[in-house]
């Protein structure tokens, strides 16, 4: 990356005001850009490149923000900082979210997990009110076949924020004949009763909406082929992890 | 006054003067709870609904049109009764002697009758051509024998579009309500003191004029009295019950949609007002709320059934055979509560028993205070029917009182009080383009505006530009009120609406507005935004025409909630209306403005060369104040922080945004979709955003109607202040829709 102060500046692919689908309410969305994992489904393979995107101050987002407080605070929603994957850039997370803990308006980071906890990510995790945790597979083997990295330091991950009481939303995204084997949902169930700290579990269907990314980036989309889930799908996974 | 009709309510003003709205404060019952007191429809509904269906049916597969009287001039009285199926009907009236059948209204204009009778197969009768060739004027002939060189070039350079001039103008909205209220006697009685006190001295033309009118209106309530009487009803005196006052008000709407082939036919305000009646029978016990759903149901069927033979030209500019049956619902009253009743849910649960529809073009008058039971039921139906619009109540509120409605999309009026001049719109995109070619038109090379110096540098200068563009919007100005000025004195001359009139206030006490609007907002702000923050750099054709434009670098985008580009288009708006108000109006209206394009965009942007924002020529514009297709990228919220900043007191006839959304992009679930929902008008309306349209549906459902229209007939959209029957849409008009409209974020 260029230089730059760290704790002021930030790279991020791209807001969206009207995020509604990433932590309760209305919400600002920012994409920050560069993510190391290779997630086969990435549907923003975009963000992928820690050279690409915007150079933006903690200022100017703030500015951002504050325009959209007349929806965000009434309908219980909050800022989440997506991507990309947000906790490359902890220095600039922990300035701005100082920043709107000041203004009273909440915070969330939807996150793979697969960080070391560094101090600065601890600091971060004091001023987050949720994080949305995307458990990329609780299968290790298939995990470092899906996305290219161990899973081990997500579990580590989700095992701190249980252990420091952080609000958490489990994410599973569900590939058919990948994701969704009987045995592992089981096993993720199982993990995911030892932590304390679990709000919500959201299964996320598998689309391909994200394919033209790939093929605009000029590389070859691995799932071709692979079926959107479908809503039985998500029925059946629901039913082995017990959710409504 | 005093009738038996009126046992049980309690008394006031309106009992000494025709004062609905004090009626309406003195006797209504505001509703706070949530929907679930509703009924379903009853089998004579369905059964009723289907014989509808099947009339629709016949009429899409005759290309449009069921069947037309050709011979008969449509007037209030000028038709024997007529039914759908008598022996069904709870609410009766047709505009013709039979449903679907429609009438000629030549008193607007012959041959646009000939051109819209000849499109469908169909011939007008002979001895009515020559009595309109020969014998009675029409305003089409009057506006045409005044029209100056100068309007006429710029009228068929699609510089000022959509004008009234061959077609009726509509956007007034008679107070149907009064009908009901008083019976017709007492309104004639009311006008008949008015011409007392037109008996003035010094008889001058305004005078005269104005005296003509009053007996105009005086023969038409006459007519509209005999209009009902052949449905065996006499609605000299005020309505007695619930199903009497549906039934008066609605012969008072069909007596106006008979005298005037209106562009915006609207209703006005007037479920809570009935609300009343309904109250009051269903505690005597009269009613259940069976037959009250009933009743609005028969209503709204026939709101349905409303049309008009019109030209092809009409149709592809405003597809999908808009009446604009516009009804106003809600709101909050100035004494603080809400003006939403039982029967503002009953009027939306229309979408629900008769299934979605255009029509009527119900329109929620939203305030951040409105019942959170209403905020919810209304959202609801919108993502289930895209079927309703949203308007600021709380910023109209200020001006207008609690007593306005909406004429057409988005022209707010005092009810009965008010009436405007409707004037389409200026395309001020292509009025930039004659800025920077010395008044040519960038596709015919015509000179069209008088001649000056255009841009003769390679690169746009800022400065330069707005300086010529300046000059040049205040000819567009000038020869647009000019051509304004005559349409209306011509419609009032030829095509009065003695009838709608006949149900306002005295003339001395209505306010007339000139209404002007804005076409290629977006456009524009884009290209002066490109001009200023990025090079563009012109192209010439050999004539030394600018025909293309290329942009260097990148600028602020309208749409974004960047006040570098969003400032250009809230000037561009102050600028053009301190313009248009340096010119004299007819009958000295008021000078507004409108921010609203219907579907026309798709015909403006196709007669619109390249522009300097990089738009290709004949590429649609945005509809109303939307941002261009694919302009906004950082989400909704970002395009209605834009949209809000347009100043209201600027353009006081309407601010349009027509808004779309998939379902999934709303919310995961049900419940909160429509959280969502709410929170986002209530966001955007404190904001002072004035109006939207809501459309929430999946694209593949709109490409599979394209594909398939025989499995949607009722699929309705909302595009820039209407609604409409997405099957009857132009192909370019649904591909525009699909491509521009729909946030589909991942």
């Amino acid at each position: 990356m260029e230089k730059f102060d760290k704790s002021k500046y930030a790279k991020i692919h791209s807001i969206e005001s009207f995020g509604t689908v990433d932590g309760p309410g209305i919400r600002f969305v920012i994409f920050m850009q560069g993510c190391s994992l290779k997630c086969k489904y990435c549907h923003n393979r975009d963000t992928w490149n820690h050279k690409a995107g915007t150079v933006i101050s903690v200022e100017e987002l703030l500015n951002k923000i504050e325009r959209y407080k007349n929806y965000i605070l009434p309908s219980g929603g909050g800022v989440t900082v997506t991507g990309g994957e947000p906790l490359l850039q902890p220095k600039f997370l922990i300035t701005l979210f100082s920043e709107l803990k000041k203004r009273g308006i909440p915070t969330a980071i939807d996150t793979s997990g697969m960080v070391n906890i560094t101090d600065d990510i601890k600091e971060l995790l004091k001023l987050t009110d949720l994080v949305l945790l995307d458990i990329k597979h609780i299968n290790n083997e298939k995990c470092k076949e899906l996305v290219g990295f161990s899973n081990k330091r997500e579990l580590e991950f989700a095992r701190y924020l249980s252990d420091n009481n952080i609000p958490v939303w489990i994410r599973q995204v569900i590939i058919h004949g990948y994701t969704d084997d009987e045995e592992d949902l089981i096993a993720l169930k199982e993990f995911i009763g030892t932590l304390n700290n679990v709000k919500k579990i959201e299964l996320i269907p598998y689309h391909e909406l994200g394919k033209f990314k790939w093929e605009n980036l000029g590389f070859n989309y691995e799932l071709e082929g692979v079926p959107a889930a479908t809503s039985e799908d998500i029925g059946r996974a629901k039913k082995i992890l017990g959710l409504k | 006054m005093d009738f038996e009709q009126w046992k049980n309510f309690k008394g006031g003003k309106w009992t000494k003067e025709i004062n609905v709205r004090d009626f309406i404060q003195k006797n209504y019952t505001p509703y706070e709870g949530d929907d679930s007191f509703l009924a379903g429809a009853t089998e004579r509904t369905k059964k009723l609904w289907d014989e509808v269906l099947e009339l629709y049916k016949k009429e899409r597969e005759n290309g449009g049109v069921l069947d037309a009287d050709t011979k008969t001039p449509s007037a209030i009285n000028a038709y024997d009764a007529g039914y759908i199926d008598k022996d069904l009907e709870q609410i009766v009236g047709l505009q013709t002697d039979a449903p679907l059948k429609r009438a000629i209204m030549p008193n607007g204009g012959i041959r646009i009758v000939e051109k819209s009778a000849e499109s469908y197969g169909l011939k007008v009768d002979p001895e009515t051509d020559y009595i309109y060739h020969n014998l009675r004027k029409t305003h089409n002939d009057g506006v045409f024998s005044v029209y100056t060189p100068d309007i006429r070039a710029a009228r068929s350079s699609h510089l000022i579009t959509g004008l009234p001039d061959g077609y009726g103008r509509g956007r007034i909205i008679g107070d149907y309500r009064r009908v009901a209220l008083y019976g017709v006697d007492a309104l004639i009685e009311e006008k008949k003191e008015e011409q007392n006190i037109l008996n003035v001295d010094e008889f001058t033309e305004d005078i005269i004029r104005e005296r003509e009118e009053v007996s105009d209106q005086i023969k038409a309530l006459n007519d509209l009295k005999a209009m009902a009487a052949k449905y065996g009803f006499d609605i000299s005196v005020p309505a007695k019950n619930a199903k009497e006052a549906v039934q008066w008000l609605y012969f008072g709407y069909l007596g106006a949609i008979k005298d005037q082939n209106g562009a915006a036919m609207s209703l006005g305000r007037t479920s809570t007002f009935l609300d009343v009646y309904f109250e009051r029978d269903l505690k005597e016990g009269l009613i259940t709320e069976e037959e009250a759903q009933e009743l609005m149901d028969h209503f709204v069927m026939k709101l349905r059934l409303v049309r008009f033979l019109r030209a092809p030209e009409y149709n592809s500019l405003f597809s999908g055979d808009p009446v604009w049956v516009t009804e106003s619902i809600g709101g909050m009253g100035i004494d603080g509560r809400t003006l939403v009743t039982k029967n503002s849910f009953r009027v939306l649960h229309t979408l629900t028993t008769l299934g979605p529809a255009p029509e009527p073009n119900l329109t929620v008058l939203w305030s951040t205070r409105l019942p959170e039971g209403f905020k919810k039921f209304a959202t609801k139906l919108s993502i289930k029917t895209s079927s309703i619009q949203y308007e600021n109540d709380d910023l109209m509120r200020v001006t207008l009182g609690d007593d306005y409605g909406i004429a057409c999309c988005v022209s707010a009026m005092k009810i009965g009080k008010q009436m405007q001049f409707f004037g389409a719109r200026a395309n001020l995109a292509k009025a930039l383009l004659y800025a920077i070619n010395g008044g040519r038109d960038e596709i015919s090379g015509k000179q069209v505006a008088p001649k000056f110096e255009g841009i003769t540098s390679e690169y746009l200068d800022y400065d330069e530009v707005m300086e010529k563009f300046d000059n040049m919007m205040d000819y567009v100005a000038k020869i647009y009120i000019k051509a304004l000025n005559a349409i209306h004195y011509m419609h009032d001359k030829y095509s009065y609406e003695a009838l709608e009139m006949a149900l306002h206030d005295r003339e001395e006490d209505i306010l007339r507005t000139m209404a002007c609007g804005i076409a290629g907002l977006s456009v524009v702000a884009d290209s002066l935004s490109a001009i200023k923050y990025a090079k563009v750099k012109t192209i010439r054709n050999e004539d030394g025409l600018v025909v293309d434009y290329e942009v260097e670098g990148d600028f602020p985008k309208y749409g974004n909630d960047d006040d570098r580009v969003d400032q250009i288009a809230v000037d561009l708006v102050k600028v053009f209306l301190n313009k248009l108000q340096k010119h004299h109006t007819y009958r000295h209206s008021k000078h507004t403005l409108s921010i609203l394009t219907i579907t026309s965009n798709v015909v403006y942007g196709k007669n619109t060369g390249n522009t300097p924002d990089g738009r290709r020529a004949g590429e649609p514009f945005g509809p109303g104040a939307n941002p261009l297709h694919g302009r906004d990228t950082n989400g909704s919220l970002a395009v209605l922080n834009t949209i809000a900043k347009l100043p209201y007191e600027y353009s006081e006839d309407g601010i349009s945004y027509t808004f779309a959304i998939t379902p999934a992009a709303l919310g995961k679930e049900d419940d909160i979709r429509v959280k969502n929902l709410v929170n986002m008008l209530d966001g955007f309306f404190a904001n002072s955003g004035h109006h939207i349209n809501v459309n929430v549906f999946d694209r593949a459902l709109l490409e599979d109607a394209m594909e398939h229209p025989e499995n949607y007939p009722q699929l309705t959209i909302r595009v820039s202040g209407y609604a409409v029957n997405f099957i009857k849409l132009t192909r370019e008009q649904q591909l525009d829709v699909i491509h521009r409209t729909i946030q589909d974020r991942i």
